[in-house]
């Protein structure tokens, strides 16, 4: 049998410490000493022997006997090896509790049959499915304070089972217990209770089937990042559903690129050819793709959905209330994405009487809530990819939720967007043109000379029969980009698109030449990724005083008299490139040699490798 | 520590399935821990920086070494660091330099402050041990760490059986064991305040009979102290002022994974400042100890 993790939950003071201590006492798993010592602060504290200190290892968690903070300890049985986790029960100490039960297999639900079902009660068992452990044994314990009355136990399980049901989990066996003196924990048959003839907690643990999560079958990797060894980049991450193998065909989103596995790399070396479902693993592409940590890798007969909103549902832990409008980083697989909050559809009532539209969340409260971000996200549904759906919302540093990725929605929708196949690839089309595309990204600082060479580059390359075309900021903004102005985001968003634009021309085998000062890293970086390996960023580079004193559009002029606020080189800020593929001087070379170097440049890495290949035709 | 077994009965079998969220066939509870950690691992390398891991030399921090070639290919990518109190054992010490020639390991020494930096309330094994504390605090401080990957795991003690797998802790590095955050599932909130730093335990899950099994597997160097010889062995290998060899014949990895099957002594029986006072450990912990 198999390693089971439970997590014991239930109302505060309902013996769920002291239930685990027993169970641990009764199976042999308390080392040697340890009943003596215990015994020992008990008495040190004048409280009579408490079981709970086995696990309530804080002082203060003794001193106050409350369990604070989620604790685990391993349990050995002929069966099977049990992880007991113990999560407390008190309400400001939910967050502690999910902590414990998000790593659990199966639940321990205890009521005091005394004081029966409690507020906590209650939200524990709403909050086992939200948190993916639907599988429960519940125990109702302290039978003695109630004479052991089987009437009260059958009304206790009642009202358990409808509860339960409501939560969408279910329990596979209610247990009368009385954990102190140890009825019904490890050995099933109490005295005191001839009306119950089932498991004891034990045996009914022992009973619970494999969990064997429901999920999808297609590939799910998040790529958690690239290690580089030798000259190779190896993607690391795990793989959460799927397969994984060598020379299959696979898709990164959310970029949709098809892609094909090189080969699987581990250490120390050996061969492999194939990984699993949860294996952590590296691995190398064919050709020229980029590949950035938060990227999903999928099959590419089912790729995650593509979508800048999403409805989930969350346990809010934040100290204010959830509304709409606020803003907030979610982390997901490896991704983190800024999202805001387009509405809180609902606050599930822990009674299960829905509220309605509250319009906010309260802390501890569970509610679906529609988030919108601005990035297109690639987004698994919890009942599809579990594992990619979980997520955590911060508030600056603070964990303020967690909860599941239900559903995207939005137009945007589809999980079966897979870019179309072209019936020829770069290489035939390097055939016919006799060179393969390219983009020659120019960045640098105003009048640096980015326009007057890259008109230069493109009639030099039409005159030795080469495909080039430039694509110009003022001519781009004039058509394509006309719905942009020059707030920072529009900015973002015209570089965005010349960069896909250029590796559109790139892929149809064009050299695009882009003349953009595109300031930002960020940026030229984004453009990079569009594409892949026929990205060239080539920095024109001259310092700020020569390009000021150049200044053929009088634009230095007009930004010193401060009609252009935020100017490049004056008052807004140019990252220069770390590790362009090309530098240009134009403060120390002549328009004449920078254009020379260009081409010299163009001819050896696009031109040329073409050329080799095509020789090389049989 | 609280592990023991039903006396008297047949061991469990080896092969489980997988954690929660990813069962299949044939894999074993150890090729499940592993990629857990390595997964782990790497989170910390692409989301903190920078960082640095502890290597004490025992078996759990030299496991986790291995795991950490196993994470990125072959390589160490961050700096090892012992914090030397100058009372390791000589084994400790040629194990260490022999290691890292083998593994080209980029190992620093960091010479912890002397025990009268230690806070004097503590009894005086605790005492002797805080000096760690106040090595990794410098340490820390001097080369601004973000984080810091330690080798503890659950099982070992019950104070570490409440840590997070990603454990933000104060300016001063100590830890809050009131106020730990929420950590869900396997997103790890892995940012840290300016000044502060996290500690990184990626060994969490793994139980001490799981790291003897996956040494013997994987055949991993120890420190030849963990071998029983003229009917003494180290179970947990501390400094030699405040640690002593318990009972054994378990001279073989294999001896050793029968010994805990059937041993109710816990792991750290030899650890004495473990048993100075009730709340020694958790004193020496808050205040930032490993």
């Amino acid at each position: 049998m198999n390693q089971l993790r439970v997590v014991a939950v239930g109302h505060v003071d309902h013996g769920k410490s002291t239930l685990i201590g027993r169970l641990l006492h009764e199976t042999g798993n308390l080392p040697d000493g340890k009943v003596a010592e215990l015994r020992a602060i008990s008495e040190r504290r004048g409280v009579a022997f408490e079981w709970s200190f086995v696990l309530d290892a804080l002082q203060s968690e003794r001193d106050q006997a409350v369990t604070i903070d989620t604790t685990r300890i391993w349990m050995r049985t002929p069966q099977r090896d049990i992880v007991l986790i113990d999560a407390p029960g008190h309400k400001e100490f939910l967050r502690n509790m999910v902590t414990g039960a998000s790593d659990a297999d199966a639940a321990l639900l205890l009521v005091d049959a005394n004081e029966g079902v409690g507020e906590q009660t209650r939200r524990h068992a709403q909050l086992l499915e939200l948190i993916g452990v639907p599988r429960v044994v519940v125990a109702i314990n302290k039978m003695d304070r109630v004479g052991y009355d089987a009437g009260r136990y059958t009304a206790i399980r009642a009202e358990m089972e409808a509860l339960l049901e409501r939560a969408g989990a279910s329990a596979t066996a209610f247990v009368p217990t009385c954990a102190r003196e140890g009825e019904n924990v490890a050995l099933s048959g109490s005295p005191h209770m001839p009306f119950y003839d089932g498991p004891s907690v034990l045996e009914a643990l022992l009973a619970l089937p494999e969990r064997r999560e429901a999920g999808g079958e297609a590939l799910r990797i998040a790529v958690q990042g690239v290690v580089r060894r030798d000259l190779q980049r190896i993607v690391v991450g795990r793989i959460e559903a799927g397969e994984l193998a060598a020379g299959r065909e696979i898709l990164i989103s959310p970029a949709r690129r098809r892609a094909r596995v090189a080969a699987l790399h581990v250490w120390p070396e050996r061969e492999k050819v194939t990984a699993r479902a949860g294996e952590s693993v590296g691995f190398t592409l064919e050709g020229p793709f980029f590949v950035d940590r938060g990227d999903v890798i999928s099959d590419t007969w089912h790729a995650p959905a593509l979508a800048t909103s999403f409805r989930a549902r969350l346990l809010w832990l934040g100290a204010r209330p959830l509304r709409a409008g606020d803003a907030y980083r979610m982390r997901f697989g490896t991704r983190t994405a800024n999202v805001e909050v387009t509405e809180v559809e609902r606050v599930i009532d822990i009674e299960f009487l829905d509220r309605g539209t509250s319009g906010f969340a309260r802390t501890n409260d569970v509610a679906d809530v529609v988030f919108s971000s601005p990035q297109t996200l690639p987004l698994d549904g919890v009942d599809e990819y579990p594992g990619l759906a979980r997520f955590i919302l911060l508030d600056g540093l603070d964990i303020v939720a967690g909860g599941t990725i239900l559903a995207p929605l939005g137009p945007n929708v589809s999980n079966d967007l897979v870019r179309v196949h072209h019936l020829l690839d770069a290489d035939a089309r390097a055939g016919r043109i006799g060179h393969r595309g390219a983009v020659l990204w120019f960045t640098g600082l105003p009048a640096a000379g980015k326009s007057t060479i890259a008109m230069q580059i493109e009639r030099r390359l039409f005159e030795r029969n080469c495909n080039a075309y430039v694509l110009d900021g003022d001519n781009v903004r004039a058509g394509l980009n006309s719905d942009l102005g020059f707030t920072p985001a529009d900015r973002h968003e015209n570089i965005r698109r010349v960069g896909e634009v250029a590796a559109l021309f790139a892929d149809s085998g064009t050299i695009a030449i882009t003349a953009f000062i595109s300031p930002y890293r960020a940026d030229r970086a984004a453009a990079r990724r569009a594409a892949g390996e026929a990205f060239h960023e080539i920095y024109i580079k001259a310092d700020a005083q020569t390009c000021e004193r150049r200044d053929p559009k009088g634009h230095y002029r007009k930004a010193r008299a401060g009609a252009l606020p935020d100017f490049t080189g004056i008052t807004g800020d140019y990252e220069e490139p770390q590790t362009p593929e090309l530098v240009v001087d134009t403060s120390l070379l002549s328009i004449e040699a920078a254009v020379e170097a260009v081409l010299a440049y163009v001819e050896e890495r696009v031109i040329a490798p073409a050329r080799r290949h095509a020789a090389s035709w049989p | 520590m609280l592990r023991g077994r039903l006396p008297g009965r047949g061991r469990s079998a080896l092969l489980r399935p997988a954690a929660p969220t990813r069962c299949y066939e044939g894999v074993t509870l150890l090729d499940e821990l592993e990629a857990r950690s390595i997964a782990i691992l790497r989170e910390a390398y692409f989301r903190v920086s920078p960082l640095a891991m502890l290597w004490s030399m025992g078996k759990d921090s030299t496991a986790l070494l291995w795991l950490v070639r196993k994470a990125f290919l072959g390589s160490v990518p961050f700096p090892v660091v012992l914090l030397d109190t100058e009372m390791e054992l000589p084994e400790v010490y040629a194990f260490r330099d022999e290691l890292a020639r083998a593994w080209n390991l980029d190992v620093r020494n960091e010479l912890c402050p002397p025990e009268t930096s230690s806070d004097q309330t503590l009894p005086p094994a605790t005492r002797a041990a805080a000096r760690k504390t106040a090595g990794l605090r410098a340490l820390i401080a001097r080369e601004k760490l973000r984080g810091v990957i330690v080798g503890i795991r659950r099982d070992e003690q019950s104070t570490r059986a409440k840590e997070r797998v990603f454990s933000p802790r104060l300016p001063d590095g100590a830890w809050d064991v009131k106020h730990q955050p929420a950590e869900l599932w396997d997103v790890y909130h892995t940012d840290v305040a300016d000044g502060q730093h996290v500690r990184i335990h990626p060994l969490l899950d793994w139980t001490e009979v799981d790291v003897w099994r996956y040494t013997q597997r994987e055949e991993i160097p120890i420190v030849p102290l963990y071998l029983a010889r003229d009917g003494k062995r180290y179970r947990s290998l501390g400094e030699k002022n405040i640690t002593v060899p318990i009972d054994s014949n378990a001279a073989t990895i294999d001896e050793i994974i029968a010994e805990l099957e059937t041993t109710r002594q816990p792991e750290r029986a030899g650890r004495v400042m473990d048993h100075e006072s009730e709340d020694a450990f958790e004193r020496l912990r808050t205040g930032g100890y490993m």
